[in-house]
């Protein structure tokens, strides 16, 4: 974990509530896809923990939505500005056990991991292919960039606006794979865990007090016993997964 | 060093910056960020008898100024602290330390304050009567005088080390709760644990909490905190350690001021993991800047 100040490089809506930005600085400590930053925001007492997107030997990019005043006030920040972030936060995804055909699952918010997932998965020769669920099909994003990068895109949307009416689930069923990354609200999660065929990874999304595990918010219980999603997660095994509802 | 020193229930301290309990897990997690011997001591996560899961989640939401949780004591259970985390803890500490009590019972409290009284790290016991999050037990002993002086009375009769009472500002009268510590043996007082709050989702129309409530900290607490500071240390022969928003050796001042003799910080580990380092290397400035030559001589200044 790094705390440094970084500055915004680019700031660039990609749909009415999505942003893409990309932030100059220390990423030393930015090691695997899955992991996450927390970021420190004027008047806000909490830091905001969003998932990076893209890394690069300086710089790194964060894909966000606006969930509520924190990141409605981070959409507001222009170029050159700066931000207070800590780094290198949560274990991130294990690429090792992908297999030849990795299926990446990526439901609205959680789709942004999944581009330097898929980025890193690609370069060590895997054929991947993303399904990405929506709403409807103006809050799409990250799709072009997981193409463009060579990996195979399938959409569901809910309303059938785009892609294969309904959920990822639905979009999964008949797409061979040999092992599976999702990162998605936990709804999604739980059905990607019910009904997929194979191992997997998964990323949790919960209300976070510091981040690196020091003040026991974001607890979980897990088959080998309680874990943070901060700091042993936000990345678990569908093996050690336990639903407590 | 000298001018930041101050001594608590008989015990040294370098400098009077604590993190406290439920911010600074058992200190080897932030020993991976810093030096953590640079602090005068820490009080480790609350310790019970049996090992906890704590709440469900959601446990953290926002507020102006700070934060609430509802984290409900998550440990894993004095043998386990003892065997477990300890070790690590000595690994990266040589201090004493403050060991953070809490449970469900008189009986509870005396247990495992009995067992951490064998531990020689332990420098301090602070006895937790005033967690707001666990129904039964915590804050239950922290509003009555009578029940903060049973669990007072029954942990002195375990242990020789020094017994600080942590006290809830979810209180009519935080003074006589104080002044029932004392006089059932207490050596001395920690306050504030956090307010009794909530926050309510709007889109859900729902608590954010899954406990509906949880304990509220952070800076906008710091002017209640210092208040009750001022109140119990008036009131009180033994030492009080201040505790409640402060995230600036200014803040540190002025609880010292109010009648601290040493000040924990909580809920800013969790946003800044170096303030305590921060605010220990800035205390000689802003000495200078007050014209303060120790610290020490400042305890209770502003009376």
């Amino acid at each position: 974990m790094k705390q440094s100040i970084y500055t915004i490089e680019e700031q660039t809506p990609l749909t009415a509530s999505v942003f893409r930005m990309r932030l100059r600085g220390d990423t030393s400590e930015i090691t695997s896809p899955g992991q996450f930053v927390n970021i420190r925001l004027d008047g806000r007492f909490l830091r905001r923990p969003i998932s990076v997107s893209e890394r690069e030997e300086s710089a790194f990019t964060i894909l966000y939505k606006i969930l509520g005043a924190g990141t409605a006030q981070m959409a507001r920040m222009q170029p050159g500005m700066k931000l207070d972030i800590l780094t290198g936060l949560g274990n991130g995804f294990d690429v090792g056990p992908a297999g030849a055909q990795p299926l990446l699952i990526g439901g609205g918010a959680g789709a942004p991991p999944m581009v330097w997932l898929a980025q890193e998965l690609l370069r060590r020769g895997a054929s991947v292919t993303a399904v990405l669920g929506f709403n409807r099909k103006d809050e799409i994003f990250c799709a072009d960039t997981l193409e463009a990068l060579g990996a195979r895109v399938v959409i569901a949307t809910l309303d059938g606006s785009a892609g294969v009416r309904g959920f990822v689930t639905d979009a999964m069923r008949e797409l061979p794979y040999t092992y599976f990354y999702a990162c998605g609200p936990e709804p999604m999660l739980k059905a990607v865990w019910r009904t997929a065929r194979t191992s997997g990874q998964l990323s949790f999304e919960e209300r976070m007090g510091c981040g690196f595990g020091a003040c026991m918010g974001c607890s979980c219980r897990t088959i080998t016993g309680y874990k943070r999603i901060c700091k042993d997660g936000p990345v678990l095994r569908k093996e050690e997964i336990v639903w407590t509802d | 060093m000298d001018r930041l020193s101050v001594e608590l229930c008989g015990i040294r301290l370098d400098n009077p910056v604590i993190p406290a309990s439920g911010t600074f897990g058992y200190g080897y997690e932030f020993a991976a960020y810093y030096d953590i011997n640079c602090l005068g001591t820490f009080s480790f996560k609350g310790t019970t008898r049996e090992p906890r899961f704590g709440n469900p989640t959601p446990r953290i939401a926002e507020a102006e100024g700070g934060m609430l949780n509802s984290v409900g004591l998550q440990n894993p259970g004095v043998d386990a602290v003892i065997r477990e985390e300890l070790p690590k803890l000595r690994a990266c500490f040589r201090k004493p330390v403050m060991a953070n009590v809490s449970g469900f019972s008189v009986e509870e409290f005396a247990e495992v304050c009995e067992k951490l009284d064998a531990e020689p790290q332990v420098g301090w016991l602070e006895v937790n009567v005033s967690c707001p999050n666990v129904h039964g037990g915590g804050m239950s002993f922290g509003t009555d005088p009578k029940a903060a002086a049973q669990v007072t009375q029954a942990v002195k009769r375990v242990t020789k080390k020094p017994v600080l009472v942590k006290l809830s500002p979810n209180v009519t009268d935080i003074v006589r709760i104080a002044k029932a510590c004392e006089d059932a043996g207490a050596d001395g007082i920690s306050l504030i644990n956090t307010l009794l709050a909530m926050r309510i989702d709007l889109k859900k129309r729902k608590p954010i909490l899954a406990n509906v409530t949880g304990g509220f900290s952070g800076p906008a607490v710091f002017p209640v905190a210092l208040r009750m500071v001022w109140q119990v240390s008036s009131a009180v022969r033994i030492p009080v350690v201040g505790l409640g928003g402060v995230h600036t050796a200014e803040q540190v001042i002025e609880m010292m001021l109010a009648g601290a003799t040493a000040v924990e910080v909580g809920a800013a580990n969790l946003v800044d993991p170096w303030v305590c380092r921060t605010i220990i290397r800035d205390l000689p400035g802003v000495m200078d800047q007050y014209g303060i030559h120790t610290l020490s001589e400042i305890i209770g200044g502003a009376k």
